[in-house]
């Protein structure tokens, strides 16, 4: 035995000799590499703090999380939904970080209530229709998608998309399971065509006259709206928001966020990140640059988002979403909504 | 123990490690049975079914049709543009599936470049037979080139006799010449199959939702990652029994080549010969010079400004992801092939399958697999190093870029295993027996004999390897070291956000890199068909 013990040894000496350079932190990020990589530089050049990151897909992350198991070297973990957040509380790969700068900048809605996680902006589910061929007044309510009015008329993309099953978990949250199946088959009935493609390719529909209305988030529209190709801008500019529930609960919303991982090594760094992304300048960051909503308030939006004007939004605790979200594809599926 | 025996269980332990992804996979049906799998029943299984089942039988009958037909035309006759098609063929296959259905998607919008140039209303690619169609492209190359290298190949006696007997050209090309490349390109149309059925990207972009799209939803949708993986085994399962049932049938008529006289290229002329040519340049044309230069027209605007240190740091990656996987893949496959030839025991046979199933199953649910494998290994480890009083060493193997090759070479092994067993196959065993009879041992009768025989299916392999690496996305994706990307990762991640534009010259990228080896292994499979006949027609007798 003397041998492996020889070698093991060795491998220690390199290992903890070549990777421990002075201040680090490990990010996994469920969020893509062009959406965070400018605001971790910036990060990096305020403290000195190497952030080392890899991007892939959410499930996939939290299962590297959980066969690493202690040795993992993550030490904070960013996912584009809260419904991931709450999945990675539940394996037990986060720890709670109550930190009271964190709690007083991020709204209590946006956030988990243990401290396990923190939302970092806020994604708009809205309805965008052509106003040549629809009277805003005839729109309502997520609800109201139902309508008979509607029928052969809505495209929407598959229920395989997380937004589309965060939204229809927060239905199920507030008229209950029955009630929202009853909707999904009324959706599929109403729809102009199967659900293809993603976000965009909806708004290009509505835009092309293939149906008059589409489920979309905010930031695809807006990013389609400032394109450098005047064609796409085209598009964006020939149809309109509408933003749904604004009489009672308000639009229908889900964060990406980040959560320390429970062994992190570098906890100290990571909680740094994570407050240095509730910063003014992170937040003004994804406003300007994704379009996204700012999750703490009184940031300024883009230009863009401000011809928007502001809106109520649902204040169901996000949570409910990682909770119901296999309820909600169970719905979809007896719906028949590919 | 004898030492074949023990040979045998290296050759076994072998197998089981580059099988663990797979087993821990197929393990999942130890957890039991979950409640979901009524639901799914009852709800969405019968549709996924139907849809794979389609997909499979329209990808495999087009892929069929495309590759044989290509291959019997370049390897049989001459006709304007032969050589350059004869690699301009093998192109598609740079394209990974995925971006062909955004390419194409664009090409075809009201406001993309083929409606524009045509003004005539085009189908809507975003259906399942649009997704045949995608697959069709990208896949076709695989039976090209196996078929291709089996015809080229085969002896002018056996085309001469059947001509003496009367037999017209059709009909030596369906009795004589599909018969000998059978086991060619049945090993290319398994390649097919599997990749059709574990394609997540393209189908689910068109929104035609299959078994792979179903094993997804079920781990990301339910959070059932349990039943995911016992829906990805029992696709795998299908794989198997589907292979078996041809290898069943093929052991009852086994053929072997003769090594005489090639049959040369016969010409055809005229304006039969310009609609050959016209005919093989449509996959070409569609699989790659068309959706190329959608990609180009994307990318120009944006070329300066990303055309940086970083893009080339990522081309490095690329290749050399791409180089040590083939490596690994090509070697282990080779070992494993020439150990069943010597031994041909049960053991080693099945060592061979056992070895070969990676590419069966869906890319992430793969990479799962290889990290739950590496990271238990870790663990077991680390808790040696603690009962041995050591400091822990942490993560040896999980999230290194040993993880990265590992996890490709378990994914593409069945490419060298499938390709050179289709290539020994059709050396007949009296060889061996010559060769040993003349006094060499194994070692020099493989150095000698067979690695010369079998080099036209060993580029062939190695170049599949290495493209299809270039291509891969799921276990790089999530296995990969801390900063490290490759241009499928860059290019799949802008796509996957909508950023078709931003994602063009990756994209590209990973076309021209699959270009080069195209082009360079083309030559040297050419070169050495012609060399290894030279070689068999000199060493062996022409009725071996």
């Amino acid at each position: 035995m003397r041998f492996p013990g020889i070698v093991l040894l060795a491998i220690t000496v390199l290992v903890t000799g070549c990777s421990q350079p002075p201040e680090q932190v490990n990010v996994y990020s469920a969020r893509k590499e062009a959406l965070i990589k400018p605001l971790l530089d910036q990060f990096s050049a305020d403290t000195g703090i190497t952030v080392n990151l890899v991007t892939a897909k959410a499930d996939a992350l939290l299962e590297r999380l959980k066969a690493e198991g202690e040795h993992s070297p993550a030490d904070l973990l960013i996912t584009v939904d809260a419904g991931r957040l709450h999945r990675a509380k539940q394996a037990g790969v986060l720890q709670p970080l109550a930190d009271s700068t964190l709690e007083q900048r991020i709204p209590a809605t946006l956030r988990d209530p243990e401290s396990f996680w923190y939302g970092l902006s806020v994604r708009a589910r809205v309805i965008v229709y052509a106003p040549e061929r629809v009277d805003a007044g005839q729109l309502e309510s997520y609800e109201s998608l139902a309508d008979e009015q509607w029928r052969g008329r809505i495209c929407i993309r598959s229920s395989d998309n997380i937004y589309n099953q965060s939204l229809v978990a927060s239905l199920i949250a507030h008229n209950g399971e029955q009630a929202t199946e009853d909707w999904a088959r009324a959706m599929v009935a109403n729809m102009a065509r199967d659900p293809v493609g993603g976000d965009r390719d909806q708004i290009k529909a509505v835009a092309a006259g293939e149906c008059d209305l589409a489920v979309v988030n905010t930031y695809y529209l807006a990013m389609m709206a400032s394109d450098d190709d005047p064609a796409t801008r085209a598009v964006a500019e020939s149809v309109a928001v509408f933003w749904p529930n604004q009489d009672e609960r308000g639009v229908h919303i889900n964060v990406s966020g980040a959560g320390v991982t429970a062994h992190a090594a570098n906890r100290d760094n990571a909680r740094q990140l994570l407050t240095f992304l509730t910063s003014d300048t992170a937040q003004q960051w994804y406003a300007e640059r994704n379009h996204e909503y700012p999750a703490v308030e009184g940031i300024r939006v883009s230009e863009q988002l401000q011809g928007w004007g502001t809106f109520s939004q649902d204040d169901l605790n996000l949570s409910q979403l990682g909770e119901l979200n296999a309820d909600a594809v169970k719905v979809m599926d007896r719906a028949g909504w590919q | 123990m004898t030492k074949p025996r023990v040979r045998s269980l290296a050759i076994w332990l072998l197998a089981v490690v580059m099988a663990s992804p797979v087993l821990v996979v197929a393990a999942s049906w130890l957890a039991g049975v979950s409640g979901n799998w009524q639901h799914l029943l009852d709800t969405v299984l019968p549709v996924y079914l139907a849809n794979s089942v389609v997909l499979a039988l329209g990808t495999g009958t087009g892929t069929l049709l495309v590759g044989t037909a290509s291959a019997w035309a370049v390897a049989r006759f001459s006709f304007p543009g032969h050589g350059t098609l004869s690699w301009a063929l093998l192109l598609p296959m740079a394209c990974p599936a995925y971006l062909l259905a955004y390419t194409w998607t664009g090409l075809l919008a009201p406001e993309g470049l083929l409606q524009q140039a045509l003004a005539l209303p085009l189908p809507d690619i975003r259906s399942l037979p649009g997704a045949i169609a995608m697959l069709t492209l990208v896949l076709y190359p695989y039976i090209y080139l196996m078929a291709r290298s089996a015809f080229i190949q085969q002896s002018a006696v056996a085309l001469d006799v059947a001509r003496s007997l009367g037999a017209g050209p059709w009909r030596r090309f369906f009795r004589v010449a599909l018969p000998l490349a059978r086991p060619a390109i049945i090993a290319g149309l398994a390649l097919v199959l599997m990749e059709t059925l574990a394609d997540y990207g393209t189908v689910q972009y068109f929104g035609v939702p299959t078994l792979s799209t179903g094993i997804y939803r079920t781990w990301f949708g339910l959070g059932d990652i349990n039943a995911a993986a016992q829906m990805a085994s029992a696709l795998l399962l299908a794989m198997v029994l589907l292979l078996w049932v041809e290898r069943f049938a093929r052991q009852r008529r086994a053929i072997t080549d003769s090594f005489a006289q090639r049959a040369s290229r016969s010409v055809i002329s005229g304006w039969r010969g310009w609609a050959v040519t016209a005919a093989l340049c449509l996959p070409v044309l569609f699989g790659f010079l068309l959706p190329a230069l959608q990609l180009l027209a994307w990318s120009a605007p944006q070329l300066d400004s990303a055309l940086d240190s970083r893009f080339l740091g990522l081309l490095g990656n690329s290749l050399l992801i791409a180089t040590l996987t083939t490596a690994c893949a090509v070697g282990i496959g080779l070992l494993l092939i020439y150990a069943r030839r010597l031994v041909p025991d049960t053991l080693r046979r099945h060592a061979t399958r056992l070895a070969s199933f990676g590419y069966a199953v869906p890319g992430t649910v793969l990479a799962v697999g290889v990290v739950l494998a590496l990271g238990s290994t870790d663990q077991v480890i680390n808790d040696v190093a603690q009962r041995l009083g050591l400091p822990a060493p942490g993560l040896v193997f999980s999230g290194t870029l040993f993880a990265v090759v590992f996890a490709c070479t378990v994914r593409f092994l069945t490419i060298p295993v499938q390709g050179l067993e289709a290539g020994m196959a059709r050396l007949s065993i009296n060889l061996d027996h010559a060769g040993r009879s003349l006094g060499h041992p194994p070692l020099a009768l493989f150095r000698r004999v067979h690695l010369p025989l079998l080099k036209v299916p060993l580029a062939t392999s190695a170049l599949l390897v290495f493209v299809d690496t270039l291509k891969e996305l799921p276990a790089t994706l999530v296995l990969r070291p801390f900063d490290t990307n490759t241009l499928a990762v860059r290019a799949f991640e802008l796509a996957s956000d909508e950023r078709l534009a931003d994602a063009a010259l990756p994209a590209l990228a990973i076309l021209l890199a699959g270009l080069f080896p195209v082009i360079l292994l083309t030559r040297a499979t050419l070169q050495a068909s012609e060399v290894s006949s030279a070689a068999t027609d000199a060493s062996v007798p022409s009725h071996a």
